[in-house]
């Protein structure tokens, strides 16, 4: 690869943008890790689009230099969705915070696991709230305080690894921003896997979580060993209700479920992205002569 | 009675909900649409899959008439209840044709038990058929037509059902001969030879055809009546035309992955009523911000909350005006007929795609549910093209332009990327808080400029009647093919009608027409006159007279008629 060749395909940003993340974020490494498995991958950023809602982790894509539709608080899926399906050629990745995906867009994280997509759902959970400022998100744990819950929240955290595997997701996986050699290698795989992929990764913030810290999640969580098979349904969803320690690893795997843009049937036979396909009028005029 | 002459007839089919009222209509209008005549049909169906008391009224005539009428010139009552239920529409020349009134034995009733001739025959399954034959038999009409129609429709079902049919529809047609004959009716009902050039659909097929013809290659919506019948309609037609449809999981998924669709290059369409529209509203805004297209259909029903489900109503003119938070531009347009939602349609595709912004057709259940003949004819290959740029290098998603539109580029089309941002953004599309410079730059472009341009293209109201008119009667959507027609019978003088197939903006030149009249008179749907309150607000007129109702009814032209006797 020459040298220009290579230029192109980075995901970097000019240095004169601003960076909104508070220093030591857990996002930063989370940022590190995801253009590593793009180089991985070799994917162009003009093929690559990043989709997101809001939250600070949503920030994502405008730190990074490929296509981005940065939208609502929560609806990153859809959207993400009905990019992917109008032109399967892209790349989508969905860059999102715990509150955004589980919280906000909990309809759309069941409905979209259904559909199967062939996109990327990397979900920067942070256990907390962070762009409003520090309140419980629907992963905190029992107990946390907050100035919105100042005896601590009692809500039970939800458990996305369990729910995703029951619903079908063809790959569900948890990885931590502290261990970013193990991130890099799922998140490559996940980029590789035809259909959605499911990745819940730890993100530290220092700033609103200050239980929830690196030490906390290496302390919390340990690495799948190699003899760990995600094929096998209900041994995974076993394994997804093991919360402490929480296992790192693709919990579950499925190979055969078929892709959303290839159930729906308009790419069987002509590949074009819709927007290149050109209306038939020949098609619309037969019709209108049925019904003479 | 004395039937001979006319060419407007009016025949209403009453029974419960499961008797087949809406087969029999549907049987009818075709055979009556080849015999040459004009065929209208509207449906009063009530929100249950059974029992309850639904009718259709079938307008059957010479010359091309779409409108509602309170009259009822044959009544077939499938069912006695059929009686209560249209009451005030019953009056002393209705010939009636069916089954016997419980409460008054006095009126005079052909009795025709479709039942029990049905279960003669072998199933009461073919009541409908008897009734069918009972109107051709009492309008005349050559038998072969239908019966080779019945033959059409049924030869998957084997021979016995066919001939069952046939048997069927033979002995109504009997009954119905009888009675004509007996009444001394002789039908001249004068047919047209063009009505062969007209095609049949319901409005919410005419919105999926100019849908088509807009260049419409996706569909995510989620269902609701009465806006169903264009997601059902090009789910029927998907794989034929290529249209990636689904049926959304709820109305936030449909809009956003819409709005999705075009960010990527496609052209889509969501369908929605009242209350799906307003889990929407948040995605408007999404769309007025990031610029990217959408075209969003609204049929209207009677709210609050969930309402009447099946009736009608133009009450969300506001909540589609004003729709989603912050400022931006948006078009609103409203088709009368289906030739209009048709052309419509199809031009909210362009509209959208051109001026970047969310574009709305505001219909509402009486006209999406209403079977029409409308003349549509072929389109041409004056066809709806992508705006769609290919990149450069240094593609600026929001570049700021003299027009205040951007060239719209797509991932994966060019050298550049396409950053599309729901808060405030830059040229190219990252946040930014300057509120000095960027700030009121993106708010000129995507309002102010707008504006402008999307008032030059404004489509104009149709005016029919006298040219110098002292009353000027404004109606929108629905209400266009009744006030023609109850202009047209009223003996009002220099009265002339005004039909706005676009809502907002205005077009400028709307202030001159509007200034012509002495007196402005609103016909509306809804309690207040929306639109005509739009219109003093965005014009400076004022009505003088507000002809309003909010009772789930559409307007009959007789009930237009004698409110324009008395302006
Ligand atoms: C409809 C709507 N409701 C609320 C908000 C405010 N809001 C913005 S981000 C956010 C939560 C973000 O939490 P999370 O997704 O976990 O992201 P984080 O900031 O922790 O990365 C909320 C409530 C909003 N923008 N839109
Ligand atoms: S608030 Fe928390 S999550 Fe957000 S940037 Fe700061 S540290 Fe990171
Ligand atoms: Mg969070």
């Amino acid at each position: 690869m020459t040298k220009t060749e290579q230029n192109e395909k980075s995901f970097d940003i000019p240095k004169s943008i601003d960076n909104q993340w508070c220093p030591g974020c857990g996002n930063f490494s989370i940022l590190h890790i995801i253009k590593k498995s793009l180089k991985d991958v070799d994917w162009s950023p003009q093929d690559t689009v990043f989709v997101s809602g809001i939250g600070q982790a949503a920030k994502f894509p405008q730190y990074s230099g490929a296509n981005y539709f940065n939208g609502l608080h929560g609806r990153a899926l859809p959207v993400a969705t009905g990019i992917k399906a109008s032109n399967p050629n892209l790349n989508v990745i969905i860059t999102s915070g715990d509150g955004d995906i589980y919280g906000e867009g909990g309809d759309h994280f069941i409905h979209t696991i259904r559909r199967n997509p062939n996109i990327t759902l990397i979900v920067h959970n942070n256990m907390i709230y962070g762009l409003t400022k520090g309140q419980a998100s629907p992963t905190s744990e029992i107990g946390l305080t907050t100035p919105v819950q100042p005896d601590g929240v009692y809500t039970e955290p939800i458990n996305p690894i369990a729910m995703a595997i029951s619903l079908g997701a063809p790959f569900v996986a948890r990885t931590s921003a502290g261990n970013p050699r193990h991130a890099q290698d799922i998140i490559t795989q996940a980029f590789e896997f035809e259909g959605l992929s499911v990745i819940d990764i730890f993100q530290p913030c220092p700033v609103f979580n200050k239980v929830n810290t690196y030490q906390w999640f290496n302390e919390h969580t340990y690495v799948l060993d190699e003899a760990y098979n995600p094929s096998d349904k209900v041994n995974a969803f076993e394994k997804s209700l093991e919360t402490d320690k929480f296992p790192l690893g693709i919990i579950y795997k499925n190979e055969n479920r078929a892709t959303f843009e290839n159930a729906i049937g308009i790419y069987s036979e002509n590949k074009e992205p819709l927007y290149k396909r050109k209306i038939d009028f020949s098609i619309i005029n037969n019709l209108l002569n049925e019904r003479k | 009675m004395n039937i001979n002459k006319l060419d407007d007839f009016t025949i209403v089919i009453a029974g419960q909900a499961g008797q087949g009222v809406e087969s029999v209509s549907v049987v009818m209008a075709h055979i009556l649409k080849k015999q040459g005549y004009n065929v209208y049909a509207s449906k009063d169906v009530m929100s249950r899959v059974r029992g309850g008391m639904d009718s259709v009224s079938l307008r059957v005539s010479t010359d091309r008439k779409d409108a509602f009428v309170d009259r009822i010139d044959l009544f077939i009552p499938l069912h006695s209840g059929g009686y209560k239920h249209l009451e005030h529409r019953i009056s002393e020349d209705t010939v009636i044709m069916g089954v016997e009134n419980p409460t008054d034995t006095k009126r005079e009733v052909k009795k025709i038990n479709f039942i029990q001739v049905a279960q003669d025959i072998g199933n009461r399954i073919f009541a409908n058929i008897v009734a069918a034959g009972a109107i051709c038999g009492f309008l005349g009409i050559n038998k072969e037509l239908p019966i080779n129609k019945l033959k059409e429709f049924f030869t998957k079902k084997g021979d016995e059902i066919v001939n069952k049919n046939i048997e069927a529809f033979k002995k109504g047609y009997l009954s119905g001969a009888h009675v004509a004959f007996n009444l001394d009716i002789e039908f001249s009902l004068v047919n047209k030879s063009d009505m062969e050039d007209y095609v049949f659909m319901i409005g919410a097929e005419a919105i999926g055809f100019g849908a088509l013809a807009g260049g419409c290659n996706m569909m995510s919506s989620y269902p609701m009546s009465p806006a169903t019948g264009v997601l059902t309609f090009l789910a029927q037609n998907a794989k034929k035309c290529g249209i990636l449809v689904d049926q959304a999981t709820d109305e936030l998924g449909a809009i956003n992955s819409t709005i999705g669709a075009w960010y990527a290059g496609a052209r889509g369409m969501v369908t929605t009523s009242g209350g799906g529209f307003c889990l929407m509203t948040e995605a408007v805004s999404l769309s007025g911000m990031t610029e990217t297209p959408v075209v969003i259909h609204v049929a209207q029903r009677p709210g609050p909350a969930t309402g009447l489900p099946t009736r009608t109503a133009q009450e969300d003119l506001n909540l589609v005006l004003y729709a989603g938070h912050g400022e931006f531009m948006r078009a609103i347009f409203s088709p009368g007929l289906p030739e209009d939602a048709y052309n419509i349609t199809a031009h909210s595709f362009d509209i959208a795609d051109t001026f970047q912004i969310p574009v709305f057709i505001l219909t509402d259940q009486h006209f999406v549910d209403a079977l029409y003949c409308a003349p549509i004819g072929e389109f041409s290959e004056k066809s709806f093209e992508n705006n769609i740029e290919v990149t450069e290098k240094d593609y600026k998603r929001y570049q700021l332009t003299d027009s205040g539109i951007s060239p719209r580029g797509i991932p994966g089309n060019g050298k550049g990327l396409v950053m599309a941002d729901s808060d405030e953004h830059d040229e190219q599309g990252r946040i930014t808080e300057d509120m000095e410079f960027l700030r009121p730059a993106m708010m000129e472009k995507r309002f102010f400029k707008r504006k402008k341009l999307l008032e030059e293209v404004a489509l104009l109201p149709e005016v029919t009647g006298e040219d110098d008119y002292e009353i000027l009667v404004i109606s929108w959507g629905t209400n266009k093919a009744v006030v023609n027609e109850a202009i047209e019978r009223c003996s009002k003088d220099s009265i002339s009608h005004a039909y706005f197939p676009q809502l907002f903006p205005f077009n400028k030149k709307v202030k001159d027409i509007l200034k012509k009249a002495q007196r402005l008179v609103i016909v509306e749907n809804n309690a207040v006159g929306q639109f005509a309150n739009l219109i003093t607000q965005e014009i400076g007129i004022s009505f003088s007279e507000r002809i309003l109702s909010c009772n789930g009814k559409p307007f009959s032209v007789e009930d237009l008629e004698e409110e324009f006797n008395n302006l």
